[in-house]
C-alpha cells in the first residue's frame, strides 16, 4: 500500500510522485516564505494598496525582474497550494470514483487559473513612460 | 496522544490555513486579470482593496500566511534535524509568538490608511 504524504510524519522514501511532493511543499515553502513577505512589504507597506493602480504596475513592470518575480509567485504558490487542496482530497474523499473526479477538477482548476495568471502577466500593456507617475484611487488620508 | 495536543492544534491550523490562502489566491488572480481590461476596469477594481471592510479581510489573510509560514518552518525542522521532534511544543509556541510579533506591524500598515483620522500616521501613498 502506498504511503500518501499528508505532509507531517516521517519523510516519505522510494521515489515516485509523493516523495517529489513532500520535498516540493518544504522547498517551494521555503521560497514563499521570501517571495510572499516581498509581495506584502510592496503592496502594504513601502505603497498603500489604494495606490497600487494601472500606472504603478506599469512603473514596476519597466524592470522585467518584478514580471519574472511576480510569475514565480504565481507559480509556487498555486502549484503548493493546489497539491495542498490534492492532499485533503485524498484524506476526506472516501469513494474512489468521487476521489478520481474531485482530483481531476484540482488539475483542471490548477491549469486554468495558471494559465490567466501568466496570460495577463505576459499581455499587459504599460502605460508609456513619458505618461508615467504615482497614481492613486483615493487621497493619502480620509 | 495526538488529540488535544498542541501537534492536533498545528496540524488543523496548518490545514485551515492553507486552504483559506487557496480560496484567496484564485480570487486574487481573477482580481488581478483585470489588468487585461485596460486601466479604467482596473483601477475601479482597486477601490474594494481601499474598502476598511476588505483590509480586515486582507489582515486575516495576512495573519493566516504569517501562521502558515513560521508553522512551516516548524515542520521543516521536525523533519530535517532529528532533536527537533523533542521541542515541537516549544516550536508551535515560538510560530505563535513570532506570527503575532509580525501581525502588529501588519495591521499598522494595512489599517492606517483608513485609521489616519484616529492614529494620524503618515502614508506611503503621496500624490493622487
Amino acid at each position: 500500500m502506498s504511503r500518501i504524504s499528508t505532509g507531517f510524519g516521517p519523510r516519505p522514501a522510494g521515489g515516485g510522485f509523493e516523495t517529489f511532493s513532500w520535498y516540493f511543499f518544504r522547498v517551494s515553502g521555503v521560497v514563499l516564505i521570501f517571495l510572499v513577505i516581498i509581495h506584502l512589504i510592496v503592496m502594504h507597506v513601502t505603497t498603500d494598496v489604494r495606490c497600487t493602480t494601472y500606472m504603478f504596475v506599469s512603473m514596476r513592470y519597466s524592470n522585467p525582474f518584478w514580471r519574472l518575480f511576480d510569475w514565480l509567485l504565481l507559480t509556487l504558490a498555486l502549484t503548493h497550494g493546489m497539491n495542498g487542496l490534492r492532499l485533503v482530497v485524498d484524506d476526506y474523499v472516501r469513494s474512489a470514483s468521487a476521489r478520481v473526479w474531485l482530483q481531476s477538477a484540482v488539475a483542471v482548476l490548477l491549469l486554468v487559473f495558471f494559465m490567466l495568471g501568466t496570460i495577463t502577466l505576459i499581455t499587459f500593456q504599460p502605460v508609456p513612460a513619458a505618461q508615467q507617475g504615482v497614481q492613486c484611487v483615493a487621497p493619502p488620508t480620509k | 496522544m495526538y488529540k488535544g495536543q498542541s501537534g492536533m492544534w498545528s496540524w488543523l491550523f496548518h490545514r485551515v490555513s492553507g486552504l483559506a490562502i487557496l480560496l484567496f489566491l484564485l480570487i486574487h488572480i481573477v482580481d488581478i486579470s483585470m489588468l487585461g481590461f485596460g486601466p479604467v476596469v482596473y483601477n475601479n477594481s482597486i477601490v474594494l482593496f481601499d474598502q476598511w471592510i476588505v483590509r480586515l479581510l486582507s489582515l486575516a489573510l495576512i495573519a493566516a500566511i504569517l501562521f502558515h509560514a513560521f508553522n512551516g518552518i516548524r515542520i521543516i525542522l521536525i523533519d530535517f534535524w532529528p532533536k527537533a521532534v523533542k521541542y515541537q511544543k516549544v516550536l508551535f509556541v515560538i510560530a505563535m509568538v513570532v506570527t503575532i510579533v509580525l501581525f502588529i506591524p501588519a495591521a499598522y500598515f494595512v489599517m492606517g490608511p483608513v485609521l489616519s483620522w484616529f492614529i494620524n500616521v503618515p502614508t506611503a501613498s503621496v500624490g493622487h
